[in-house]
């Protein structure tokens, strides 16, 4: 233990094992040193634009930047590094668009909430985790009290909605609903009841067939058409049905592949048992097709998480549609690296937890086995 | 006796291939059946359409006076009195060993989970492994996993067992631990159908064998005929590769 813990020991470690996979021949030792040239040219320019040379509330004259003009960038020209303010300064609508300031509390809610309600189902040797699971099943009704307003708080019409609350509202329920529908639609898909299965094929074939954006154009167009006269469903509503739609076919034929590594015998023998279709599916072919599906899944998941931001194109700001915004606002416009990579960082930490948590899964489910 | 199984020219084609033939059988309560023949001479199908895995496409089946046909209620009521063992055991590989059993007496008959893993227990006694409860089946050998394999089919308490080769996938020295279960059974005076090679065991039990070929039932005899003195000489010609081996 002592000697494990020796910096000799430590340091002559990682000499050898550099030796070996980094200077093994002169060809790989001279891609090493341009890989590292590289890697701090970049790295540093990096930081001193994001960090050290940048601005944050003030500028570098200590003045509080209230429009582009006050940042150091603008006023020493290619003296300074970014320009955060215009983040802070509109921090608010990238995370609830255009949202009552007295009311994003309500929004602080759910986002800490969330987390709660998510927990029970990702982690199944949660303790107390039935608790965990009664609150995401109450989660949607709370959302929906707390976001739209109801008995006690005033309404906040889904248009005042944006950015993260958007993004967010958007990606994570229409996973929830999809992931049933999906279900469904796979089974159906491998039905033996002609009807059932031409409906399954032709919807999953439709939907993958044509671009999400389509989609949306048409759910927005084509929506209220449907329903009765008057009756004028609002535009995130519209968009939440184009993306349930779109990701329940992709998760559809995801699970339809879980479905189709089940064995025969596996049905034949809960058949033998005497269990009935619904039976066998539920306690037999899920449970097992689910968790060879997992990483297709989580797949669409994130390409769903990030096609959220198509919404821009039927009038809703999600949270790139909001940097967008702000980037169009004449006392902030041209900042676009601050707000793409602001943007971009936060679609990642969704992005890279969703599959983080899959190759957990992966490697939970192999040593099940 | 009370006949239990019947069936009357049955005939089932996959596509245009003709793979029962007019198939004609009656099985009276507490016989013990063995059916060989070489493979794809049918007499897996032939079992599995008793208990409806396969549909007959003519002729009659009726078992227990309830004759079946695509009518899904008969269907279940036979299914619950007509247990079934696989060559390839088909245990649910996500439920451990007790919930593998109880399963289907919870589902099905809708007992309490409770008095469903005590039934389970006493079968897992019955096979001699009551301390792979909690198992995977994964984590058994595969003797083991057929002796699981049986006690979930006896669990719904059937009053008749089809074996489809149910020794054919183990190693030579876990078949034998699943025959005396078998034996074990036999001599409790259960309805037994058995497709199997092992003729030690036919021997030992059958009150009656059956040979198919291509289709047909070519011989039917109470063993002692059937291996001293078998009638057509296709039954020979197998048993002796059979036998010599």
């Amino acid at each position: 233990m002592i000697n494990d813990m020796s910096p000799y020991l430590n340091s002559n470690k990682i000499f050898i094992w550099s030796k070996k996979n980094l200077f093994s021949s002169w060809i790989n030792s001279i891609m090493t040193i341009i890989a590292l040239i590289f890697i701090y040219k970049v790295g540093t320019f990096f930081l001193n634009w994001a960090i050290f040379e940048a601005d944050f509330i003030t500028n570098f004259r200590g003045e509080i930047i209230t429009d582009r003009t006050f940042c150091s960038k603008n006023i020493e020209v290619g003296q300074h590094g970014a320009c955060w303010s215009i983040i802070f300064v509109r921090f608010h609508q990238f995370m609830y668009g255009f949202y009552p300031v007295e009311e994003a509390w309500r929004v602080n809610v759910i986002y800490a909430l969330l987390p709660l309600a998510l927990i029970g189902i990702l982690f199944d040797k949660l303790p107390f985790r039935k608790i965990f699971i009664y609150f995401t099943f109450a989660f949607p009704f709370i959302a929906y009290f707390m976001l739209y307003g109801g008995p006690g708080l005033s309404v906040v019409a889904t248009n005042k909605w944006g950015g993260l609350l958007v993004t967010l509202f958007l990606g994570v329920t229409g996973i929830a609903l999809a992931f049933p529908l999906s279900i469904f639609l796979a089974l159906g898909r491998r039905s033996n009841m002609p009807i059932v299965k031409s409906i399954c094929v032709v919807f999953i074939e439709f939907i993958r067939g044509v671009p999400l954006i389509t989609l949306l154009f048409t759910a927005n167009v084509m929506l209220p058409l449907f329903l009765p006269e008057g009756v004028k469903p609002d535009n995130l509503l519209r968009a939440l049905v184009a993306v349930t739609l779109f990701q329940s076919a992709y998760m559809a034929e995801a699970i339809r592949g879980g479905l189709q590594a089940i064995p025969r015998g596996q049905i034949e023998a809960a058949q033998s048992l005497g269990l009935n279709y619904w039976q066998t599916t539920r306690k037999i072919i899920l449970p097992q097709a689910l968790k060879i599906a997992i990483p297709p899944i989580v797949n669409t998941c994130i390409g769903l998480f990030k096609d959220t931001s198509l919404v821009l194109i039927i009038g809703l700001f999600d949270l790139l549609g909001i940097g967008r915004a702000a980037l169009s606002d004449i006392t902030w416009t041209k900042l676009y690296y601050e707000v793409y990579v602001f943007v971009s960082l936060i679609f990642f930490i969704f992005c890279f937890g969703m599959s983080r948590y899959s190759l957990y899964l992966e490697k939970k489910l192999k040593t099940d086995n | 006796m009370e006949q239990v199984i019947q069936l009357e020219k049955v005939n089932k084609w996959f596509d245009d291939f003709h793979v029962l033939k007019d198939i004609d059988l009656k099985v009276e309560r507490g016989q013990k059946i063995v059916i060989c023949g070489p493979s794809g001479s049918g007499k897996s199908t032939m079992i599995r359409c008793i208990n409806r895995l396969e549909a007959h496409q003519k002729g009659h089946i009726v078992v227990h006076g309830t004759e079946l046909t695509n009518d899904l209620k008969n269907i279940d009521m036979i299914r619950k009195n007509v247990g079934m063992v696989f060559q390839q055991f088909n245990l649910f590989p996500h439920l451990s060993v007790i919930d593998n059993i109880s399963l289907a007496p919870i589902w099905v008959k809708k007992l309490p989970k409770k008095e469903a893993e005590n039934i389970a227990m006493t079968y897992l006694e019955k096979v001699k492994i009551p301390e792979q409860a909690q198992k995977f089946p994964g984590q058994l050998s595969g003797g083991q996993q057929q002796r699981v394999a049986i006690a979930r089919s006896l669990a719904m308490n059937p009053d008749i067992m089809l074996f489809d080769e149910p020794t054919s996938a183990l190693d030579p020295e876990m078949i034998k631990e699943v025959l005396d279960v078998m034996i074990q059974l036999a001599e409790e005076g259960m309805t037994m159908l058995v497709v199997t090679h092992e003729m030690g065991f036919a021997k030992t039990v059958a009150d009656q064998m059956i040979f198919m070929d291509e289709g047909k039932i070519v011989e039917q005899a109470t063993p002692d005929e059937f291996f001293n003195n078998p009638k057509s000489d296709r039954t020979k010609l197998f048993l002796s590769q059979i036998l010599n081996h």
